[in-house]
């Protein structure tokens, strides 16, 4: 049979869960990531990092709002998706999942979104003329009173949603990790550390990803780039990085050590089928070099612009490596028989429902929304060399 | 009360998401089946809507009241519990085609958008019409779907690879698919391990 390599059980031959159900762990990543970073400044205090503050808020909504996309896709009858939250089995964390999504999209992110724009959107409602105003009415919903004590309000209750939005955060990708993790019948998912692997990974991925929207943005926006907030970021990619790494060599380690039925097989697998996308693009050109890159500029006084450069080469570096670990999970997970007999091949389709297309689509798809958000609700203040930040 | 006054934005938030929430319930009021949980987590009316589907297999005691040779050849061999429309196909539809429902212009319509609906195989009312034969299969195909030599099967299992074994010839030139032995000589059969 073409693409398969000795024993696979029927079920096994074909490939269901496609390239678009590793965009979805990806997509969710960003957003969980990119909102940890914001929440560095909101709750943590880390001043630093406040030029990317809004933009990390943004970034968070566009890909939440495109994250459940591949899922819907990828269903046999997408229409019969809000069924789900219809009639949720409480037994099924799919289905869970269904309303942490909603709580995450609208008790946290649209909330805090609308309690940091509220002084500006109120602004433009008065300002702007035509659709625009319209839009910018029904967002201030009927209320604008911007007086010091509404906003001093505002900057309190969006403190305790960010402080709630953390663990929200976690739920939202630790729940992605958990899907996998639980699935006890595949060895390849099949662990505990899944959930937090994933969580950190996301981490690295969302604030690689706003930092280099940040990088990008400014640089098209002819604005000089806030060295100290990127280094700030920077080294916290890189200490994040550090810890995700420990996480992934110490599943290795501990599935080498353990050695069970399924070692063999697995094994044979990295050495092979894997070997290009685990090895080389995870673990050495995604993981191994952005580390030592971010190393050298923690450890050498180097100058702006190779720093500017390093953080750009290893935040797409990272981004690279993170897609490559939730396809070697995704993807790599059904490519072996639960036999330990044989192994199958996933031969990506292109302009298809579920192919490459419909995935490179997808990906630009949260930079629109992005672009849009933007347009709407400006991350950076006005005439930024004289006007002062938003909130100070 | 000017905490009020100044925190009324938050209400109208708050009043959004009450909003938003009675509206989920009134659409889940009306888009939930009836039925819905009356038997566990599923429509209970589905039961009923099954059950008028027209039955295909009419199990093995059905071909036994005519074909009681075959059924006693069948009991003393490995094939005892093999079913009759296992090889033979279903015999046995419970309603004639014309009593049989039809979609209505809804299921048609959607059925045109999403996909065909799906398209019965032969009529075999062979229990009622003796002169509707039921399938005889071919069984260089059909044996090998069972008995292809592979890893997973038990090592007790009679196992072969087709080619090597009987270079296409039907199985039963040797085998009797009823209670599977040797019919000829492995010689006069051509060759055949």
């Amino acid at each position: 049979m073409n693409g398969v390599e000795g024993y696979m059980y029927p079920n096994e031959i074909t490939l269901y869960w496609s390239v678009l159900i590793v965009l979805y762990p990806y997509i969710t990543g960003l957003v969980a990531g990119a909102f940890i970073l914001a929440s560095l400044e909101r709750v943590f205090r880390v001043e630093a990092v406040k030029p990317t503050y809004r933009l990390a808020l943004l970034t968070a909504l566009a890909f939440l709002l495109v994250a459940p996309l591949p899922l819907v896709l990828h269903l046999g009858h997408p229409f019969r998706s809000p069924e789900m939250y219809f009639t949720p089995h409480s037994t099924s964390a799919m289905a869970m999942f269904g309303y942490v999504y909603m709580w995450y999209l609208m008790a946290v992110l649209v909330f805090e979104i609308w309690l940091d724009y509220r002084r500006e959107i109120v602004l433009l409602s008065q300002s702007s003329t035509g659709l625009l105003r319209l839009i910018y009415k029904v967002m201030t919903l009927g209320s604008t009173n911007i007086s010091p004590r509404s906003l001093a309000i505002d900057e309190r209750v969006g403190w305790i949603v960010t402080l709630v939005g953390i663990p929200s955060a976690f739920l939202l990708h630790g729940y992605v990790g958990f899907i996998f993790g639980s699935i006890k019948a595949n060895p390849w998912w099949s662990s505990p550390l899944m959930p937090v692997v994933f969580i950190f990974s996301a981490m690295v991925s969302g604030i690689a990803g706003v930092m280099l929207l940040y990088m990008a943005i400014t640089k098209l926006r002819k604005q000089t780039i806030d060295m100290r907030c990127v280094d700030s970021i920077a080294m916290y990619m890189f200490y994040i990085f550090i810890i995700d790494f420990s996480l992934e060599m110490l599943d290795l380690v501990h599935r080498i050590y353990e050695a069970d039925e399924s070692f063999r097989s697995l094994d044979f697998m990295v050495h092979t089928k894997l070997y290009f996308s685990q090895i080389v693009i995870q673990i050495c050109l995604g993981t191994i070099l952005p580390l030592v890159l971010l190393f050298l500029t923690q450890v050498v006084k180097l100058p702006e612009i190779a720093r500017k450069r390093i953080y750009g080469l290893s935040g797409c570096l990272a981004l690279i490596g993170i897609f490559a670990m939730r396809w070697n999970v995704v993807i790599g997970g059904q490519l072996f028989s639960k036999s330990f007999l044989g192994y199958t091949t996933y031969k990506m389709a292109l302009a298809t429902k579920e192919g490459l297309f419909m995935a490179i689509a997808l990906t630009l798809l949260p930079l629109l929304f992005l672009w849009v958000l933007i347009k709407l609700l400006p991350p950076w203040p006005e005439k930024s060399e004289h006007a002062p930040a938003i909130g100070d | 009360m000017s905490i009020f006054k100044d925190a009324g934005h938050l209400f109208r938030f708050a009043g959004l998401f009450v909003l938003a929430f009675l509206v989920f319930l009134v659409v889940r009021h009306y888009v939930v089946p009836k039925s819905f949980g009356q038997y566990g987590h599923y429509r209970g009316a589905a039961i009923g809507e099954i059950a008028q589907h027209p039955a295909k297999f009419a199990g093995h005691e059905a071909c036994e009241t005519c074909h009681s040779d075959v059924a006693d050849k069948k009991k003393a061999g490995k094939h005892a519990h093999v079913n009759c429309e296992a090889c033979h196909g279903a015999i046995f539809e419970r309603l004639p085609v014309a009593e049989q429902p039809k979609p209505n212009l809804f299921q048609r319509a959607v059925a045109l958008v999403v996909h065909p609906l799906p398209s019965d195989p032969p009529l075999l009312r062979h229990a009622e019409d003796p002169t509707v034969k039921p399938v005889l299969p071919d069984t260089a195909v059909l044996c090998a779907s069972c008995h292809t030599a592979s890893a997973a099967k038990p090592k007790g299992f009679p196992q072969v690879v087709p080619a090597e074994h009987s270079n296409g010839m039907p199985c039963e030139t040797c085998h009797q698919p009823h209670s599977p032995g040797m019919a000829t000589p492995v010689a006069a059969a051509g060759g055949a391990k």
